[in-house]
């Protein structure tokens, strides 16, 4: 690993005046930081350790019923919360979905909205990427690339955001809160992350300087909790990235859906949300057909970026088990995560 | 840069000044204070080998910078039970032949006191099983590991084992 300096600042302010210095990096878990400064991929000459300014790790709510979640708080810490997980389930079961529990008792809100693509050429230092070197070329377009985008892909960078998190607060229509040289300012999160154009390097829609400094879901995102689920695909039983993943949340009325909120992981650069999808599902009776129907538009543009033209198929499939496990009702206490094969109960296991 | 942080490690107070920002936790206890009881499995957070406590919580030591600790109460593997005597996780490992090399042990135990501690999943199997998914265990120790983790928690709680 290459040396850094390495600072702890304890106002805000000191925090910005650090992060002037361009190969400055952002410290918070350090449980993607680090391993990418192990693997060579992250080369910062200092580091800005920001898990002891004070304030950034509440949680609360706000005289509009909203909610603000600071940039520091735990992943864990957030999913065990009572009053957020019940207002919010499907995003306590994507947090609990995700990494180990040892990570995610380090890993933090903004380190996992600032987190890299798992893309192997991206963590290689020897390949051809151009998120990671510009211009460089892309490897996973002629490698093992199964996993791969097939959304708002390009021939520059075919790579998918990893966040199990980030994919039901792109359907709740979160915000994310920016500090920066110039104040703060609010961006969707839902456009947070960047989809490669002709180039891929820029990842986020932050600009120099800048730092996450809180999230927020809106009081009308509550309304969901009753029918609010997030299912995820991966290739073993637990502690795996999702190779897709759907957080579908409906408000049902009377048997009829009254609003929904759909997005995809595992899909694209960013958590996709399915605007299309959930314009279908407004007024249609809480039912398989109009699942199908919903899914089958959320993948209407999707292509293969290579090898991996049974995403589509596979997308469209969680996407509709989503929305019928979400129609069902969120269970008061969340299935065991994820079911294996030594479980011998007969019991509902929410993910495969 | 130097930097100098204090933590207490299983009870011990220690003042150290880092004069390499990237030493990690891991580093710090096996090479700077002798406690190789914490395991480096794969050096990625992907094996749970160098997991231990941190002011109470589970981590994997290989992703924690030392630097980050300071003021932190550490308890590895040598902390957990009094001298001369086993912590019940430990002797639950036993009982329930938990373990064939030994490797990844010192990990699942320090991984199940803070599974424990957490006090989520009580001693429900398929609730352990993924809350130890963090700890790899090459011999596929797992059925046993499972079943001591269960084990002393339910000793933990007050229940009898069933």
């Amino acid at each position: 690993m290459k040396s850094f300096d390495y600072l702890r600042p304890e106002t805000l302010e000191e925090a910005l005046a650090a992060l002037s210095d361009p190969d400055t990096a952002v410290l918070g878990g350090g449980t993607n930081l680090l391993d990418l400064m192990k693997l060579g991929v992250a080369l910062p000459d200092r580091l800005v350790d920001l898990t002891r300014l004070p304030g950034l790790d509440r949680i609360e709510t706000l005289p509009d019923g909203s909610w603000r979640i600071g940039a520091m708080v735990r992943n864990a810490d957030l999913a065990r919360d009572p009053g957020f997980a019940a207002a919010f389930p499907m995003v306590a079961e994507a947090l609990l979905s995700g990494a180990s529990a040892q990570l995610r008792n380090a890993a933090t809100l903004g380190g996992n909205l600032m987190q890299a693509t798992r893309c192997a050429w991206f963590q290689d230092p020897q390949a051809r990427c151009n998120r990671r070197a510009p211009g460089s070329g892309c490897d996973a377009l002629e490698g093992a690339n199964r996993g791969h985008a097939v959304l708002g892909w390009t021939p520059a960078c075919i790579a998918v955001h990893p966040s199990d998190f980030c994919v039901p607060l792109a359907a709740l229509d979160a915000q994310v809160e920016v500090a920066g040289p110039a104040g703060i300012r609010h961006v969707p999160l839902e456009t947070f992350h960047l989809l490669p154009g002709e180039e891929a390097h820029r990842v986020t829609a932050l600009e120099p300087g800048e730092i996450v400094l809180a999230l927020r879901l809106p009081a009308a995102a509550a309304a969901f909790a009753g029918h609010a689920r997030y299912l995820k695909l991966r290739e073993r039983t637990s502690f795996a990235f999702a190779l897709l993943s759907a957080a579908a949340a409906l408000r049902v009325e009377d048997g009829r859906i009254a609003e929904a909120r759909l997005a995809l992981g595992g899909v694209a650069a960013r958590p996709w949300r399915c605007h299309a999808a959930e314009v279908l599902l407004e007024s249609a009776p809480a039912a398989p057909d109009s699942f199908a129907r919903a899914a089958a538009a959320a993948l209407e543009t999707a292509a293969p970026s290579g090898a991996n033209g049974y995403k589509i198929v596979l997308a469209e499939r969680i996407l509709a088990r989503a929305l019928a496990a979400a129609a069902a009702g969120t269970p008061a206490e969340m299935p065991a995560l994820p079911g294996s094969l030594m479980d011998d109960s007969d019991r509902e296991t929410a993910h495969a | 840069m130097t930097f100098s942080i204090t933590l207490t490690v299983n009870g011990t107070p220690h003042h150290l000044a880092l004069d390499d920002l990237r030493v990690t936790l891991l580093d710090l206890l096996r090479d700077r204070l002798g406690l190789t009881g914490t395991k480096k499995g794969c050096d990625r957070g992907q094996c749970g080998a160098c997991t231990v406590l941190v002011n109470g919580r589970r981590l994997n030591a290989c992703l924690a910078l030392a630097a980050q600790q300071d003021g932190a109460e550490i308890t590895t593997i040598e902390g957990l039970a009094p001298e001369g005597r086993l912590h019940p996780l430990q002797a639950a490992f036993l009982e329930h032949d938990a373990f064939q090399c030994g490797y990844c042990t010192p990990g699942q135990i320090m991984s199940a006191a803070g599974l424990i501690a957490e006090g989520a999943d009580g001693a429900d199997i398929e609730r352990i099983r993924e809350g130890m998914s963090g700890n790899l265990c090459r011999c596929g120790a797992y059925r046993g590991i499972a079943r001591a983790v269960a084990a002393a928690a339910q000793s933990e709680n007050g229940e009898t084992e069933a």
